[in-house]
This record gives C-alpha cells, structure tokens and sequence, in this order.
C-alpha cells in the first residue's frame, strides 16, 4: 500500500513529450496506403491471369516493382505502429509489455524485409 | 492483460425483488445495482416495483422514492436535480447520463441502473472518483499569464473569445464521459480521459491564458492525450451534449501543428 497523493499518482514519471510523429505517421501512412493500396487493387483486377509466368512479369516492370516496394514498405510501418498502440492499450505487465513490443518491431522488420527481398529477387531476376 | 470478465468478488448475482403494494396499476420495474462493501457479499441486483402514478417523471425520481418508501439502504448521490451538479452520474439503461435530467419514459421496458462502469464502487451507485479528481487537478484548470491583470477592471475578452470557451466550460465534471471510455477503462491509471482533455482544452483556447505551449507539453504523452483512439462514447454520452471528441482532436492538431 502506498499513501502517495491521488495528484502525485496521476502525474506520475512526468510527460514523455511524444507521441505527435506517431500520431502523424500513422495518418501519413495511412493515407500513402489507401493510394497504393488502390493502385495494388487494380493491378490485380487488371491481371489477365495469376500463373507465376504473368507475376514474375508483373513484378519485372520497373514502376510496378517500385511502387510494390513501398506498399510493403509502408504496410510493414502503419501496422507496426498500429500493432504497438494494441500492445500498449492491451499488455499491462511491465516486462511482458515491453518485450512484446520488441518482438512486434522485430516481425515487422523481417516482413518488410522479407517482402523487399522477395519483390526484387522476382524483379531483377536472380 | 486486460480484464475481458469482473474480478470473482464482482459478478453480480440475482437480488430481492420487491412488488408493488396491493392495487397499484401503472408499475414499472427498477433493477438496481446493489452493493455493500460490509457485508462481504458479492453485488445483485434488486428489482422494485413502482408505482408510476404516484412517482416523478425522472429516473432520480424513482430512486429518491425507492429510498424514502422501499428500501431506506439504497445509497446514491444526487444534489440539485436539475442537470449542474453532476453527482446523480450512472449507467441508466446501459448509457452513462444523469439520473437528475433523464425521464422513466425515455426508457423501454425495465430501468435498468448501474453505477459508472469500471470504476471501484463505494456502495450500490456511489463510485469512488479519486483519481478522475486527481486527473482534472493535474490539467491546471485555472488562469495562467504573465501579463498581470489590468488594475482597475478584469481582464477582458472579445465575443468571440468568449465563444471558444462556451461549450467547453460548460462541463460539469459528472465523469459520464470518461467512464463511458473503452480506452479509460484499460488504462485511466495514465490516460486522463475525456473530461480532464476537456477542461484541458478550455484552457488551451482560452484567449486571456498565457500557458498554452506548458500545458500541450503536459499533455503531449503517448498515455495522457493519445490513449484516445476517437471510439467518441464521450460525445453520444455526455448529459450536457458537449463534444470532447472533438476537443481531444483540436489538441491533437495543435499539437501537430506546432510540430509541423
């Protein structure tokens, strides 16, 4: 039991004078998707065909393999910051809340990763 | 984690019901949330039958005449009954609004009244609001300018000042808003809530205070401001019919746009 303040409980460890570029990065970044995010929608819709022949074409155009790029990108991004606000509502011990949010990064960086290498494996054609 | 079922001293169990006497007509059915901390014993819900042709036409109505003529037990707080005090808050048919300024006919089939969710309950409808005081406390809400006062008069602000500040310091503290919060409920030991951002931005548009870039530092916290995920129960709950969504959203672009 503690007898600090009600007042003193409330402020707490003080401001942590941030939270604003998450903010804004996840609208950013939401908006950068619902562009791309159409453009992929299209694309599909406009595909003759889903054979790996007509993929591996797809993604060998330059402007395809770019604009694939930062769709990945950009997901990986608006989903790790969206993922980290769900762990940060929902994870209340201390140690599991923070190891679950290295964790979230570390997937996010390997998806993103893993989709970049993916994306230019096909496009450039190793 | 967060708790998706009450704690096992919490779940509620089925209470008394009391009928209404011999000859009484036009009844209607109350089920009240009832607690006693003494007892030891888990909360239930009592129902009451009352007979509306000899009640008052609001819910507070109700409650004063199940105290007075049923069951004298029956704690609640309620002040002036007209909508200012605030104290009569509670979950009447499963919104947060006030006991005082919402009518039995408002309501389809039973009234069913509870306290403010997820709040530590004092007795049957009394909550404790400790820490939502404290919240309100640490936003500062009072004047802060270096420029002193004019000596001979106050300090003066246009109509259009004066506007800005209309709505938001109409809040009555009732605590309908932040208790309605899905984000409050999970995390009201760091997130300050709707009301405390509300009075918050009362005094960041208010044109005679001089602290506005102190006070957006304070709330520029991942807990304190941006806990909020614009869910906007505050707005469809709030008894007054302010809008502290909107408020939060305001600070959250000053915010930006002082960044940016």
């Amino acid at each position: 039991m503690s007898l600090r303040s009600p007042l003193g409980q409330v402020l707490g460890l003080g401001t942590a004078k941030d939270g604003t570029s998450h903010w804004w990065g996840q609208r950013v970044s939401g908006a950068a998707m619902a562009v791309l995010g159409l453009w992929f929608a299209w694309s599909l819709a406009t595909m003759s065909g889903f054979s790996h022949a007509e993929a591996v074409a797809f993604i060998g155009h330059p402007v395809n393999a770019l604009l694939l790029l930062l769709l990945s990108v950009t997901m990986a991004y608006h989903s790790y910051l969206g993922i980290q606000v769900v762990i940060e509502d929902y994870v209340h011990g201390h140690g599991l809340k923070i190891a679950s949010l290295v964790l979230s990064r570390f997937a996010h960086v390997v998806l993103a990763v893993a989709a970049i290498f993916a994306i230019l494996k096909l496009g450039i054609g190793a | 984690m967060a708790e998706f079922r009450l704690p096992k001293n919490s779940r509620i169990r089925k209470g008394q019901h009391f009928a209404a006497a011999e000859g009484s007509g036009n009844t209607r059915t109350f089920a009240v949330y009832r607690y006693d901390p003494d007892s030891g014993e888990n909360p239930r819900v009592d129902t009451y039958e009352i007979d509306m042709d000899n009640c008052g036409p609001m819910v507070l109505d109700a409650l004063i005449k199940i105290k007075n003529e049923i069951d004298p037990t029956l704690t609640f707080r309620r002040s002036c009954r007209e909508g200012i005090c605030g104290s009569c808050a509670m979950n009447i048919d499963g919104g947060n609004t006030l006991a005082c300024t919402r009518a039995n006919d408002e309501v389809k089939g039973d009234v069913k009244i509870y306290p403010l969710p997820h709040m530590p309950v004092v007795k049957d409808l009394v909550t404790d609001l400790t820490n939502f005081y404290a919240q309100y406390a640490s936003i500062k809400p009072w004047l802060q300018a270096r420029t002193p006062p004019p000596p001979d008069q106050e300090r003066l602000q246009s109509k259009e000042d004066q506007e800005l500040i209309n709505d938001p310091s109409a809040c009555i503290l009732c605590a309908c808003c932040s208790t309605s919060c899905p984000s409050y409920w999970w995390n009201s030991d760091r997130y300050l809530g709707p009301a405390a951002l509300l009075a918050a931005y009362r005094w960041l548009v208010d044109t005679r205070d001089e602290a506005t870039g102190e006070r957006l530092d304070e709330l520029e916290d991942p807990f304190r401001l941006y806990r909020c995920h614009t869910i906007m129960n505050c707005t469809q709950t709030c008894p007054k019919g302010l809008n502290p969504a909107q408020a939060i959203a305001e600070t959250k672009k000053m915010l930006a746009e002082r960044k940016y």
